[in-house]
C-alpha cells in the first residue's frame, strides 16, 4: 500500500510540476490541481497507513489501534481552500483571457 | 464587563476586521459612503485594539497574553499568543491600515468592488498570522490573506494588473503547496502543530527521523522566503507590486513582512539555541541568501525606469537586509533588524503613497527618461532658465519625498540611519561590547553591502526625485486631496517619532529580541494556558 500509494504522489506531484511550467494558462491550471491532489494524498500519509482502524478515540486506551485523526481534518481544511483557490485563479485566467486576447500565461505569444 | 472585554483583547485583531468584513459585504456598492466610513471606523478601532493589547501585554510581569480558542488547553486546541513582537506588529498594521484606507477613501475605493471588504479581510489576515501559535492555523490566516490579496491585486482591473495578478496567485498557490508539504512533514515527525509544543519537542527527535524534520523546516521556510522575496525566489514581487494600485501596494509593504516575520519566529522558537542538534538551522542560508538578494534588489534600484518599480526593489533590498540579520541569530543584532523593520516598511509603505501622487501630474516617459538621459547626455538646447515660483503642492511632496528618500537611503539625521547603526554596529560587535572576537569575512561584506545599497538608493531616488521636482516646467502640477497628503504625512511623522524617540524603541526591541532568544516565557505561558503562568 505504501509503494502504491508513493508512486501515485509521485506521478502527480511531477505532472502537476511540469504542467505549471507550460505556457497555456489552462494547463497551468491543471498543474495546480494535480499539484495539490498530491499535497493532499501527502498530508493524509503523514497520519501513518493503516486500514480498517477507525479515527475517533472512544473509551479503549490502546492508541495504537486507532488513526491518527489530525491529518483528516487538516486535509479537509487543504481540500476545501485549494478548491476555492482553484476557483479564484480560473477567474483570473478568464479576464487575463478576454482582456489580452490570448492564453499564454505572459499575455503575449513569443 | 471592561474585565472581560480585557480577556478577549488578544482575538480582537483578528475578530473586528472579520465582523467589520461581513457588514461591509452587505451593503451594496452604491452606499460607498456609508462603507468608507464603516471601513474607517473599523480601523481606528483596530488601531485601538492594538495598542491596547501592547500595552496590556506589556503591563504584565510576563509580557505574553495567551488566549485559547474554544478554551481547549494549549498542544490540543489552537492557541493565540501575544508577546513583544507580536503584539508591535499588529500595531504596525493596523498604522500602515488607517493610512491605506484614508488614502483610498479619495479615490481608489472606487475603482472597483468590494475594496473595503477584501481589504478588511486581508487586515484580518494578517493580525492572525501575526498572533497564531499554531502551524497549521497560521497556514489558514495566510490563505485568508492570500485570497483577500488576490482581489486587490487585481483592484481597479486593467490588462497590466490581470497579467500580473496571474503571475501572482500562480506563485502563491505553488508556494501554499510548499507550505502544507512542509507542515505535514513536521507533524509527521514530531506528531504537533503548536509551536511551542513543537520547540520543546525537537530537541527529542531521534536521529533517523531529524533528516526529515529538517527537509520539513526547509521546505516551509521557502514557502516564507518566496513571500518575504529572497532571490532567486523573488522575481515576482517588483512587477506584482508595480502593477498593484497605490494604497494595496502599501498595504504590501506589509505582506512581505509577514514572511519575514514567520521565518524570524520559526528560526529562533524551532531552531535556536534549544534545539540541539537541529540548532541553527537554515541560519547561513539566511544570511547568504539576504546579502544576494541585497545585491539583487540594489541593482534594480539603480537599473528600473519607474518609481513603483524602484519602491517595489527597495522591498527587496529591506527584505535581504532583515533575512541576512535573522542568520545571526544573535539578540543584539535582531534587536538592530526589528527596530529596521518598523522603520522601513513605515518608509516603504509611505513610499508607495507618494509615487502616485507624484505621477499623476506628468507623463508617463519621465522616468525613462531620467535613465536614458545618464546614459547618453542631454544633447538638446539647455531650456532657458525661468524663475517660476515653486507652487505649493510640489513644494510639500517635495519635501515629503526628500524625507522618504533619506529614511530608505539610512542617511543621517533619521531613523533609517539609526537603524543601519544598530546593525552594523552589532555585526560587528557580536559578543557585546569589550568583547575581542575577530568579525567574519561575511559580516565585512555584509556591513559593504548595507552600505552600498543605501548609497543605491540614494542616487536612485535622487535621480527620479530631481527630474520629477527640478527639471519637469512643463508637468502639470497634480491635484491631490488633504485626505490623501494625510496618511502620508502620518507615515512620516512616524518615523520621525521613532527618530526622536529612538532609546524607548530600542528598549522595547531589546527586550522583544531577549525574548525570541531565551523563549523560555513562551513556552511557559503558552503551554501553562494561563495567562503568563510559568515564569
Amino acid at each position: 500500500m505504501a509503494m502504491i500509494l508513493a508512486i501515485s504522489i509521485g506521478v502527480l506531484a511531477g505532472s502537476g510540476v511540469w504542467l505549471i511550467l507550460r505556457p497555456r494558462s489552462f494547463q497551468v491550471i491543471i498543474g495546480l490541481s494535480l499539484l495539490s491532489y498530491a499535497v493532499n494524498l501527502f498530508i493524509f500519509s503523514m497520519g501513518r497507513l493503516r486500514s480498517g482502524a477507525a479515527s475517533i478515540v472512544n473509551g479503549s486506551s490502546d492508541l495504537g489501534a486507532y488513526a491518527d485523526p489530525l491529518p483528516q481534518a487538516l486535509v479537509l481544511t487543504a481540500i476545501v481552500i485549494g478548491f476555492a483557490m482553484t476557483a479564484l485563479f480560473l477567474v483570473v485566467l478568464l479576464a487575463s483571457r478576454g482582456l489580452t486576447g490570448t492564453d499564454h500565461v505572459d499575455g503575449r505569444e513569443r | 464587563m471592561l474585565d472581560s472585554l480585557l480577556t478577549h483583547l488578544t482575538i480582537l485583531p483578528i475578530a473586528l476586521p472579520l465582523l467589520a468584513g461581513i457588514i461591509l459585504v452587505l451593503i451594496e456598492d452604491r452606499h460607498h459612503v456609508l462603507k468608507l466610513t464603516i471601513s474607517i471606523v473599523a480601523t481606528l478601532f483596530l488601531l485601538a485594539a492594538s495598542v491596547a493589547l501592547l500595552v496590556d501585554t506589556n503591563a504584565g510581569g510576563y509580557n505574553i497574553s495567551t488566549y485559547q480558542l474554544g478554551n481547549w488547553p494549549a498542544p490540543f486546541g489552537i492557541v493565540l499568543v501575544a508577546d513583544r513582537l507580536s503584539t508591535m506588529m499588529v500595531v504596525l498594521n493596523a498604522v500602515l491600515a488607517l493610512s491605506a484606507a484614508l488614502f483610498a477613501s479619495a479615490r481608489w475605493a472606487r475603482a472597483g468592488q468590494h475594496f473595503h471588504t477584501l481589504f478588511q479581510l486581508l487586515l484580518m489576515g494578517v493580525n492572525g498570522a501575526f498572533l497564531t501559535g499554531d502551524l497549521f492555523n497560521l497556514f489558514v490566516f495566510f490563505e485568508v490573506l492570500l485570497a483577500a490579496s488576490y482581489g486587490l491585486m487585481l483592484h481597479g482591473s486593467g490588462s497590466l494588473r490581470v497579467r500580473a495578478g496571474l503571475h501572482y496567485v500562480a506563485v502563491n498557490l505553488v508556494t501554499s503547496a510548499l507550505f502544507l508539504i512542509g507542515v505535514s512533514l513536521i507533524y509527521g515527525v514530531t506528531g504537533t502543530l503548536n509551536m511551542a509544543d513543537l520547540a520543546l519537542r525537537i530537541p527529542l527527535v531521534p536521529d533517523d527521523s531529524r533528516m526529515l524534520l529538517e527537509a520539513g523546516g526547509a521546505i516551509l521556510g521557502i514557502a516564507f522566503l518566496v513571500k518575504a522575496g529572497m532571490w532567486p525566489l523573488s522575481f515576482w514581487l517588483p512587477t506584482t507590486y508595480a502593477a498593484a494600485s497605490p494604497p494595496v501596494a502599501a498595504m504590501f509593504a506589509i505582506m512581505s513582512k509577514v514572511g519575514v516575520y514567520i521565518i524570524l519566529r520559526l528560526s529562533l522558537l524551532l531552531f535556536g539555541l534549544e534545539a540541539g542538534v537541529s540548532a541553527h538551522f537554515g541560519g547561513q542560508w539566511l544570511l547568504y541568501g539576504g546579502m544576494a538578494t541585497i545585491a539583487f534588489g540594489t541593482i534594480g534600484v539603480l537599473s528600473s525606469q519607474g518609481m513603483a518599480r524602484m519602491a517595489g526593489f527597495s522591498v527587496l533590498v529591506s527584505s535581504g537586509t532583515l533575512l541576512a540579520m535573522i542568520g545571526y541569530e544573535n539578540a543584539g543584532v535582531t534587536a538592530g533588524a526589528l527596530y529596521y523593520l518598523v522603520n522601513s516598511t513605515l518608509a516603504l509603505s509611505c513610499f508607495y503613497l507618494l509615487v502616485e501622487l507624484v505621477e499623476r501630474g506628468r507623463g508617463a516617459g519621465a522616468d525613462v527618461l531620467a535613465v536614458t538621459l545618464e546614459a547618453f547626455g542631454d544633447d538638446g538646447e539647455p531650456e532657458e532658465e525661468v524663475g517660476v515660483a515653486t507652487p505649493r503642492t510640489l513644494a510639500l511632496l517635495g519635501m515629503a519625498f526628500v524625507i522618504c528618500a533619506i529614511l530608505l537611503a539610512g542617511m543621517p539625521p533619521f531613523s533609517g540611519f539609526l537603524a543601519k547603526f544598530a546593525m552594523i554596529g552589532a555585526v560587528l560587535n557580536l559578543e557585546g561590547l569589550g568583547a575581542s572576537d575577530a568579525v567574519s569575512g561575511a559580516s565585512w561584506w555584509l556591513v559593504a553591502l548595507l552600505i552600498i545599497s543605501g548609497l543605491a538608493a540614494m542616487i536612485g531616488l535622487l535621480r527620479a526625485g530631481i527630474n520629477t521636482y527640478w527639471i519637469s516646467f512643463d508637468a502639470e502640477v497634480p491635484r491631490i486631496r488633504v485626505v490623501e497628503m494625510l496618511p502620508v504625512l502620518l507615515l512620516l511623522g512616524l518615523c520621525l517619532t521613532l527618530t526622536v524617540l529612538a532609546g524607548p524603541a530600542m528598549g522595547y526591541m531589546q527586550a522583544a529580541a531577549q525574548d525570541l532568544h531565551v523563549p523560555i516565557g513562551y513556552l511557559g505561558s503558552v503551554l501553562a494556558g494561563a495567562d503568563g503562568g510559568v515564569p
